[in-house]
């Protein structure tokens, strides 16, 4: 559905500074994914996202999306997605209504099938009541459904979404969440959405690519990424410093005062050896506590950085 | 040609729905160019000879500067906002979101000429058919020109807004000015008439009059039709150039 290869965007400033925003992609997605683009703010999501949407012209590399190159045939691949932007969709001075009836006839559709389509729209997100309201009257929530329901009009096979649920509250961002499953139960669309928050790129994504500073630093599902990138964090307690000093030793792990931290590719199955190993040694262990990883553990070995610290959309 | 029509359509029943469905503002939009009419119109009365032939065409090129130039203040909001992105993800074609912007300016335009035409009627105005009609079809082009340079100049201005501002205030009264929409410039100095012959609105200005005095045929009518077509043709290729190149 999705094919880059080399995919580069670089913006030039004043003074012939420039921005390598977006630096040699190469993306493949299937058709039928949820995919989630995760990466800090800056990273890179938004431009690839404008490039794979013929909105921004790619500086080199190629992309073909939904089966059309997006440089020599933006028209057709523009036929055959949908796009619900970071900012809003809904023109200010337009009625809900309005606006989607619009777009139904900017994808071509007769007026009467694309009031009809509205109507539908209006339904599937729960907007029914405020066809006749301005989107500057509806809440945050409500303007993100009616962004969302724009991008649905044409019934696209591959719909991108640029941080869907980013600045609402926890209840709108589920309700968002759980218009975004099932209308992918309902019409088996392909999903490409960009997001900072780690836990929904880790619960709701079927795989998760991860983008740093325009490179893509890693490929997978959230579990195989755990896995094999950071693995479950082992703390154990020892009674003296001096045991978690060579528990530490042992095992390769960092101690610090009476508590041990190391990592492992399957903590249930090394503790027990562990535990062996610590004993044969003659140390004393108080307790022992396993964690299965997070994504923020995965970019943390990465990047050495953590990606909760920063929370602000950009 | 017939997608091109099409999206034109649609764009301009997007831009005009909300005219529509509120017409105070479209009433307050008639109101405008009839004060300006009376006011200066009794004015120039015996200043300029046949007063009303040379003032209403005046008028019109003025509201036809004004019309698409506020248009670009409204791209500069969906520029900010996001509707424009999300209108150019779609297969919309981009001749057609340019030209049909400017196209509901032009309705309001046309609008204001026929009641404009039907007040001034009885002051003494003298109706040329085939002059006004060819007026207005000029005045259409040469607006279609302006509304996508006026496109393109809130793209670049964006997000601020300020180079917007800057020109719009900066450039559009100078201009105004010296093409005589107001004040002939026949009785000025030297230097007025040359700046006024650098200035494209003189010929549009020029062409206006001639055609609603009833001159279809003449050189001034040729000047300003070349005018038009040819600032049409630059803001339709460098709008064009400028949604390719993204926003
Ligand atoms: N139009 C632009 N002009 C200049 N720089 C830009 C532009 N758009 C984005 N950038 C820069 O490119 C980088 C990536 O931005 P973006 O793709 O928006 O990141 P993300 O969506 O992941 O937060 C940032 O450093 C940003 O400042
Ligand atoms: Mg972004």
């Amino acid at each position: 559905m999705i094919h880059t290869r080399g995919l580069t965007r670089v913006f030039s400033l004043k003074k012939k500074q420039t921005v390598e925003a977006v630096r040699g992609i190469d993306l493949d997605v299937e058709p039928g994914q949820l995919v989630a683009f995760l990466g800090p703010n800056g990273a890179g999501k938004s431009t690839t996202l404008r490039m794979l949407t013929t909105l921004l012209p790619p500086t080199s590399g190629t992309a073909t999306v939904a089966g059309r190159d997006v440089a020599r045939d933006p028209a057709g691949v523009r036929a055959r997605i949908g796009y619900v932007g970071q900012r809003n969709s809904a023109g200010e001075n337009f009625r809900v209504g309005d606006e989607l009836v619009t777009q139904g006839r900017c994808y071509g559709l007769t007026s009467a099938e694309a009031r009809r389509r509205a109507g539908e729209m209006l339904e599937l997100l729960d907007l029914g009541p405020l066809a006749a309201r301005k989107p500057g009257t509806l809440s945050g929530g409500q303007r993100r459904r009616l962004d969302i329901a724009l991008g649905l009009v044409h019934r696209p096979g591959l719909l991108f979404l640029d941080e869907p649920s980013t600045g609402l509250d926890p209840k709108s961002r589920a309700e968002i969440w759980s218009h975004i499953l099932r209308l992918r139960e309902t019409y088996g669309t392909t999903l490409f959405l960009t997001t900072h928050y780690l836990e929904e790129a880790d619960s709701m994504a079927e795989r998760v690519i991860i983008i740093d500073d325009g490179r893509i630093i890693a490929v997978g599902t959230a579990e195989q990424l755990k896995n094999d990138l950071a693995g479950d964090r082992v703390t154990l307690t020892t009674h003296t410093a001096q045991d978690a000093g060579r528990a530490a030793a042992l095992l390769g792990g960092a101690a610090e005062g009476v508590t041990v931290r190391l990592r492992a590719a399957s903590a249930t199955a090394a503790l027990p050896e562990h535990l062996r190993t610590l004993e044969a040694a003659g140390v004393k262990v108080a307790t022992a506590e396993t964690v299965r990883p997070t994504l923020d553990d995965v970019f943390l070995t990465l990047t050495g950085r953590s990606l909760s610290d920063d929370d602000l959309p950009a | 040609m017939t997608t091109f029509l099409r999206d034109t359509v649609t764009v301009f029943r997007r831009e005009f729905t909300p005219a529509w469905r509120e017409p105070v503002g479209l009433m307050f939009e008639m109101g405008q160019p009839l004060l300006f009419l009376f006011l200066f119109g009794a004015l120039l009365d015996g200043a300029v000879g046949a007063s009303w032939q040379w003032f209403v065409p005046g008028i019109l090129v003025m509201m036809c500067l004004t019309g698409p130039m506020a248009a670009g203040y409204y791209v500069l909001m969906e520029l900010v906002g996001g509707s424009m992105e999300r209108m150019m993800v779609t297969p919309l074609n981009r001749t057609a979101m340019l030209v049909g912007r400017t196209m509901k300016e032009m309705a309001v335009l046309f609008a204001q000429a026929v009641l404009i035409i039907v007040l001034a009627l009885p002051l003494g105005f003298e109706l040329h058919w085939t002059g006004v009609v060819a007026g207005l079809a000029l005045l259409i082009v040469f607006g279609v020109g302006l509304g996508a340079l006026s496109f393109v100049l809130a793209v670049k201005s964006a997000p601020d807004g300020t180079l917007f501002y800057t020109v719009t205030q900066v450039l559009l009264f100078p201009m105004l000015l010296l093409s005589g929409v107001l004040l002939p410039l026949d009785s000025g100095p030297d230097w007025l008439r040359v700046a006024g012959g650098l200035n494209p609105i003189t010929y549009i200005v020029d062409a206006e009059r001639a055609l609603f005095s009833g001159q279809v045929l003449g050189l001034p009518v040729l000047y300003g039709a070349a005018t038009a077509v040819a600032v049409a043709a630059l803001g339709l290729f460098l709008g064009n150039r400028t949604l390719r190149r993204g926003v």
